[in-house]
């Protein structure tokens, strides 16, 4: 069976005063059919680009796709004209977006937001998308579905309106949910709440679901498999477990020693990673991690570092991929 | 600090507070926000209650974290500390002396001592002043390095604790990254040699590596100068890492206050059990063994509170004196205070 989606080498760039923001550079991956991939990373790391390019949602000018592919249910998602990828968006592929209070139309009621996207997508009469709707509403845990849908976005509160986003996700029965840091503007408990109702409706409904964040914990949670990337490229990807528990780049190494644990014991001095992520106007041809990096070489600074095999399906970008975990046992 | 401060605070009959002793005590805190209808004739509808009736009190030379969700009134408590907001009802007592009691002028050099960390690094440095006036207006207002000269090294050694290089003092905000400014604005708070700092989400709004560079800094300091710090945050795992008794409020009140290890490992009021449960570590492996309570429903309005214990609409323990009489809080073990009847 063909993978769900497969993104192979794909380039986003974006032309500023000055000078080419290269915000994802070749990054190639793939998400299996009902399967939970995190993509993490800090801010400006090319994680919401890259997310957005899947769905051609790049502003251009300034922003534009220059390379790759991306393989959908066996078509290429470049490729199709502007009529197909609306049938795309909303339809087989749907975004769950971070600001609840502003990815909602204000103006309209949820209940038109909801219908709308039904009766364009699946061609149901006003009818019957309105008892979807009301179905969609009791899915999510919204109380009183038949109320609430002739009210305004503003009379929902925050966990609630990412509730209505989720309900809008899932309402055209989509293959793949790309959710762009979906409850970063949360309280922990409704974060919770949210998370929880996504992780079992996608498993229910065997939908894929990429969620990107900056939340080391979240992912530990919820995601199968990782995928970490540092200034527009991918530096290691795995199964959570692997990523988590034995970790092959040196970057991965820095973000989990900088993370406070509410797990592990107080008085631990965090390690945290020394400068400042780099301009991604003023890239060279080597690793973009290496100032900052303690095991960097000559050699990084020649060329970026493939992304090569570990084991067992984790593959990391880092020359000296295999002797870390060397240096650090001998460190501790 | 390498100088003495001279001015305003010396002229003050403060008692010297010794490491342990007590340096801020907050008595029955109340803040009371009216809602009001009307244009011409304003007229009070109704209140919203930030901050009901919270007590407790910070040692010299310790870290209390206070954490809850939004709209907890966290937030609104470090404000009536800093007599941003007058407090409708309550007393606020630093050094013994009653904040309530005096007026703006008398104030002022109780403002010196006490100095806060906001969270936005963005908004909270005005754009148009260079970091050299960022951190030289206050000393000036203060009376503290009234020679310029010394004010601009004084500048010099703030920043360089904070981890900054001299030369930004020349630069404006927009010239530095998010991390930068907000070690600003940790030197902005250091500048008039304070005791007592309020750290309002201090390091929320940064990214995981400089997010710890900032912690590190917090603690360096802390350390360096003998601060006491009031850490106000809803990420539980940074309260951990930082603070030495934690705080937990619920719209409004103080639920639970313990030392941060036993309330971390053994917490007892039915909220904080679902706020530590709801925080996801980075550990897949313990994350698949952990069991997850997740709460449900949502914070009531604090306009239109729910009668009795403000929890119990989402309580599991919930029993019916629970929706009639408010909880006190119980020391149930040393140290460790519980507003629940339940448990």
């Amino acid at each position: 069976m063909p993978r769900l989606l497969e993104v192979e080498n794909l380039k986003t760039q974006f032309e500023t005063g000055v000078g080419i923001v290269r915000a994802v550079d070749g990054i190639s991956y793939y998400v299996e059919e009902g399967e939970t991939v995190a993509i993490v990373g800090e801010s400006g790391c090319g994680k919401s680009v890259g997310a957005m390019s899947i769905l051609r949602l790049i502003p251009d000018p300034p922003g534009k796709i220059v390379d790759g592919r991306i393989m959908f249910e066996g078509r290429n998602l470049l490729d199709l004209p502007d009529s197909e990828i609306r049938k795309v968006r909303g339809g087989q592929i749907s975004m769950v977006f971070q600001e609840p209070m502003t990815s909602l139309n204000p103006v309209l009621t949820i209940g038109l937001q909801l219908t709308e996207t039904m009766i364009l997508h699946l061609g149901l009469n006003q009818e019957e998308a309105d008892k979807r709707a009301v179905e969609l509403l009791g899915l999510v845990g919204i109380g009183e579905p038949e109320r609430r849908l002739k009210q305004y976005p503003h009379q929902f509160s925050g966990g609630m309106r990412q509730r209505v986003m989720i309900a809008l996700a899932l309402s055209c029965k989509p293959k793949l949910i790309i959710a762009d840091e979906p409850t970063t503007a949360l309280d922990v408990t409704i974060q919770a709440q949210i998370l929880e109702l996504m992780r079992n409706l996608t498993k229910d409904m065997g939908v894929a679901l990429i969620i990107i964040t900056h939340n080391l914990g979240v992912v530990a949670r919820y995601a199968e498999r990782v995928i970490v990337m540092y200034a527009g490229k991918i530096v290691e990807m795995g199964t959570a477990m692997q990523v988590y528990h034995d970790p092959h780049h040196p970057y991965t190494i820095g973000l989990l020693n900088s993370v406070p644990r509410m797990d592990l014991h107080r008085g631990r001095r965090l390690v945290p990673i020394e400068g400042q992520p780099p301009d991604l106007t003023r890239l060279d041809q080597g690793c973009s991690y290496r100032p900052r990096c303690r095991w960097a070489i000559d050699k990084c600074a020649a060329s970026f570092p493939p992304l090569e095999a570990v084991n067992g399906g984790q593959v990391s970008a880092c020359f000296r991929k295999n002797e870390l975990e060397k240096d650090l046992k001998s460190a501790s | 600090m390498s100088e003495q401060v001279a001015g305003a605070a010396q002229a003050l009959p403060l008692k010297k507070i010794a490491k342990g002793e007590t340096l801020l005590e907050v008595r029955n805190l109340k803040k009371y926000f009216p809602v009001t209808e009307g244009i011409l004739f304003q007229k009070a509808v109704g209140h919203v209650k930030a901050v009901d009736g919270v007590t407790f009190d910070i040692k010299k030379g310790e870290t209390l974290g206070l954490v809850g969700e939004s709209g907890c009134g966290k937030t609104t408590t470090g404000r009536c500390i800093l007599q941003l907001e007058r407090p409708t009802a309550g007393e606020i007592v630093f050094e013994g002396v009653n904040l309530e009691k005096l007026n703006s002028k008398e104030l002022s050099p109780m403002r010196q001592k006490v100095q806060v960390i906001f969270q936005d690094p963005y908004s909270s440095l005005n754009p148009r002043m260079k970091v050299a006036s960022i951190l030289g207006e206050p000393m000036r207002v203060h009376g503290v390095y009234p020679d310029t000269a010394k004010r601009n090294n004084r500048i010099a050694e703030l920043l360089n604790y904070c981890g900054l290089p001299s030369k930004f003092a020349d630069r404006y905000p927009h010239e530095m990254s998010g991390g930068q400014r907000q070690r600003v604005g940790i030197a902005r708070a250091l500048c008039l040699n304070p005791d007592f700092i309020i750290c309002d989400e201090a390091v929320s709004a940064l990214d995981v590596s400089i997010q710890a560079q900032v912690i590190n800094l917090l603690e360096d300091l802390r350390n360096e100068f003998g601060l006491t710090y009031l850490f106000i945050a809803h990420d539980l795992s940074v309260v951990h890492h930082l603070c030495d008794r934690v705080a937990v409020m619920y719209l409004g009140k103080l639920v639970e206050i313990a030392d941060s290890d036993e309330l971390f490992d053994n917490p007892m009021h039915p909220y904080t059990r679902a706020l530590l449960s709801a925080v996801p570590v980075p550990d897949p492996s313990k994350e698949a063994q952990r069991e997850h309570q997740v709460l449900k429903g949502e914070v009531p309005s604090p306009l239109n509170p729910p009668p009795g214990c403000v929890f119990h609409p989402r309580c599991t323990l919930a029993v019916d004196s629970c929706r009639v009489g408010i909880p006190p809080l119980r020391e149930l073990k040393p140290g460790h205070w519980v507003a629940c009847t339940e448990v």
